[in-house]
């Protein structure tokens, strides 16, 4: 008893208030991309890049390719790119996720005033990971620790895809997981969504180009939130979450 | 000056070996008591041909390595037979190269690679018959948030009588793509091939790599890369325990040593930007960054100094003592891990476990109690227990922290101040096989790179040591309570996508 409430002595008060304003210190994140003009003939950022996620005219990085390795940082030799410790990535729409060269504003993920109406108060998350590499399935378990405390907005983790609203995916789909994830999805009920968590989900990422990937099943059902990082902060998912559910912070 | 362990060999100086001498050669070293490192092989220019590489630490600690030239139809006797620590290499030679060998107990695919479903479905698990025995499947997905994987148990009542383990969902094509780009620029990439193991494993890359190109590398950067590694090792350690907690219903445990994680990781992050270690390292390069103040790091984007680390140092090592206390003295808990999934010296040794799980067995073997470099300046005492239970791997977790933990304190006392920095990296060596290894926190990382006569890279394996330890876990829950499943997994705690690659 008494060792227990040194423990909680020690503990302190843990949780994030504002999930929404907090800033990771030191967290490489959104990048920002100023308008500098390129030098002549200039594709070092191109090049440089892994995961094929910067493209030129204008300079634009597809966040749901990037694995924020900032390669293209060190190829600059203009010094446009710069990553900041921005965490609010996420986007309903595949196209929401490319930044462009000059763009200040981060837009919020539209809210869906469907899945608000259905899940606003209450959803369910069943997790499967399909070729991640334990870096998104890690901070996915984050989001339910003390920090981050995801509960308290009526989101949790359940064991079983039956009690499910929404299947998160982390990985590239691999083969060998294919008729799983399929499984998990028919198990199911409706309403239903999917939440692609990640690089490797949303393009493949560093394994697009890999030929062990089964990835049709994300063809067929497309996801309802993106949420770009390699792995994503906790904070980018919870903010994403919360705006598409349009919940209020705290 | 790297402490990572590396070794270059050039192959067309070794002595060319048919199947049977290479056997024999092998056999002589593990047979005097040596052990193995990695066995591996790759096609060779020939229709049918496959080399095979052995590499072997001598009673000395010594690393031997042996090749020689086998016919995939031909084959030749299992090693396996005369020394189980081969199985899972022979395993995987079979499955990626069609290699016959003979006499193998157990020739199962590693992974499932060609990812053919009938070939997975089809495969025809180990059954036990009884009127009384029943079984049990479970996975690929499992109950949380975790990799997928498939276990089918062999019970009688709730006793476990055999598990075998069903692995592969994982398998992405890692080496294939490892040889599909520029050998210098694989950093991002190596860095997923199990990344809760960043640090470990892009380490043995970057050692690898620097050595093929001959790059000297300043003193500081090494010492940056095993403060890391030190760092993921206190995270992982820490993640590891709150799940046991979790597993054993000990709530104020599973909550603690994971808040105490976020401090550790967020430490890495505060150094190179990612909670996991991404971007610290590079071949001849540091993404990492520590300025040598007094003072706090105030503003936003300001690097970490050596007072914001000692101070995430000190109260890490304060409040885990709580923890520690708490959890460690709980009689529920003592109850729950000790005596359960028991892996003894004998059989650790038999199997070839490394890493935390070997050591928890009584096996004394950590590539940093000799690594050279920074281990000589400031050694780290190798802990070990003897039980080879849930108890004793918890316990190697808890010593192991603490020890990190004083030992980075100490590190960083005579090397506060890191620069990101970014050397180039010339062209590699030609004909030239390098085996890079590190003590990650899960047990010994193997890089081998091999170049052919243009320096380019012929060959690149990978291996993570759950590959050897997964058989260790079949064995500890044989003759447990099918319940006391979830604590043996946790306590070993090992990758899927490491195995699966």
């Amino acid at each position: 008893m008494f060792k227990s409430l040194r423990v909680r002595a020690s503990q302190g008060t843990q949780y994030i208030t504002d999930l929404r304003k907090a800033v990771p210190l030191g967290f490489r994140g959104r990048p920002r991309i100023s308008a500098a003009p390129c030098h002549e003939d200039c594709d070092a950022c191109v090049k440089s890049c892994p995961t094929h996620a910067v493209a030129l005219d204008p300079v634009r990085i597809d966040l749901g390719k990037c694995v924020f390795c900032a390669e293209c940082v060190e190829a600059c030799p203009a010094d446009k790119i710069a990553f900041t410790s921005e965490t609010r990535m996420g986007g309903a729409a595949r196209e929401s996720l490319t930044v462009v060269e000059g763009q200040e504003r981060i837009d919020p993920v539209e809210t869906s005033a469907k899945l608000r109406s259905m899940f606003g108060r209450s959803l369910r998350l069943r997790q499967v990971s399909a070729g991640g590499c334990n870096g998104c399935e890690l901070e996915l378990n984050a989001v339910a620790n003390v920090n981050f405390d995801v509960q308290r907005f009526g989101i949790d983790w359940v064991a079983s895809p039956r009690h499910a609203d929404a299947l998160v995916l982390s990985g590239p789909l691999t083969k060998n997981m294919a008729e799983a994830v399929r499984l998990a999805w028919e198990a199911m009920p409706d309403p239903r969504f999917v939440i692609a968590f990640g690089a490797c989900t949303i393009s493949g990422g560093l394994y697009q180009d890999a030929a062990a990937l089964d990835r049709t099943f994300l063809n067929e059902v497309g996801p309802a939130l993106y949420v770009p990082g390699c792995p994503p902060h906790p904070l980018t998912f919870v903010s994403a979450i919360l705006d598409l559910l349009g919940i209020r912070a705290s | 000056m790297t402490s990572a362990r590396v070794h270059t060999f050039v192959p067309a100086e070794m002595p060319a070996r048919s199947a049977d001498q290479w056997r024999s050669a092998v056999l002589d070293v593990v047979l005097a008591g040596g052990r193995v490192v990695t066995l591996f092989g790759r096609p060779d220019d020939s229709a049918n041909g496959v080399v095979v590489t052995a590499a072997l630490e001598t009673v000395a600690h010594e690393l031997v390595v042996l090749r020689g030239s086998v016919d995939r139809a031909r084959g030749y006797h299992a090693l396996t037979a005369e020394h189980p620590a081969f199985h899972c290499f022979e395993r995987e030679l079979h499955e990626q190269h069609a290699v016959r060998i003979a006499g193998h107990p157990w020739l199962k695919p590693i992974r499932f690679e060609s990812g053919d479903r009938a070939q997975r479905d089809a495969y025809p698990f180990y059954e036990i018959k009884g009127k009384e025995v029943h079984e049990v499947a479970v996975g690929p997905i499992h109950a949380g948030v975790i990799e997928p994987g498939s276990f089918r148990f062999m019970c009688l009542g709730e006793q476990v009588h055999h598990l075998e383990i069903h692995l592969g969902y994982q398998h992405r094509g890692v080496e294939a793509l490892l040889l599909a780009r520029d050998p210098r620029t694989l950093a991002p990439l190596v860095e997923t091939i199990a990344g809760d193991s960043t640090i470990a494993h892009t380490w043995a890359y970057a050692a690898a790599v620097e050595a093929l190109a001959d790059v000297e590398l300043a003193d500081e950067i090494d010492v940056a890369r095993a403060v890391m590694l030190e760092l993921e090792r206190v995270a992982m350690h820490l993640s590891g325990l709150a799940g046991l907690a979790a597993d054993v219903g000990f709530l104020q445990g599973a909550s603690t040593y994971g808040r105490l994680r976020t401090t550790a990781i967020n430490t890495s992050m505060r150094l190179c930007g990612s909670r996991f270690g991404r971007g610290a390292i590079r071949p001849a390069g540091l993404g990492a960054r520590l300025e040598d103040r007094p003072d706090l790091a105030s503003t936003a984007g300001a690097a970490i100094t050596t007072t914001d680390l000692r101070r995430n140092l000190e109260l890490l090592t304060e409040d885990v003592a709580i923890i520690n206390e708490c959890f460690l003295t709980a009689r529920t808990v003592q109850h729950r891990l000790q005596g359960v999934g028991v892996v003894g010296a004998p059989l650790a040794r038999e199997i070839g476990l490394v890493g935390l799980v070997a050591r928890a067995s009584g096996v004394e073997h950590d590539l940093r109690s000799s690594g050279g470099g920074v281990y000589d300046r400031h050694p780290l005492e190798t802990c070990v227990e003897r039980d080879g239970d849930c108890w004793a791997r918890a316990h190697v977790r808890v010593r192991e922290i603490d020890r990190s933990l004083a030992w980075i304190g100490g590190v960083v006392d005579t090397c506060p101040k890191w620069t990101r920095a970014r050397g180039a990296v010339g062209a590699l060596a030609a004909d030239r096989l390098v085996i890079a290894r590190t003590e990650g926190w899960r047990g010994e990382v193997v890089h081998a790179l091999e170049t052919d006569r243009n320096g380019d890279l012929l060959h690149y394996k990978v291996q993570d040591p759950s590959l050897r330890n997964w058989l260790g876990l079949a064995l500890a829950v044989r003759d447990n309570d099918i319940s006391d499943f979830p604590i043996c997994n946790k306590s070993f705690d090992l990758s899927y996508c490491g195995n699966d690659l």
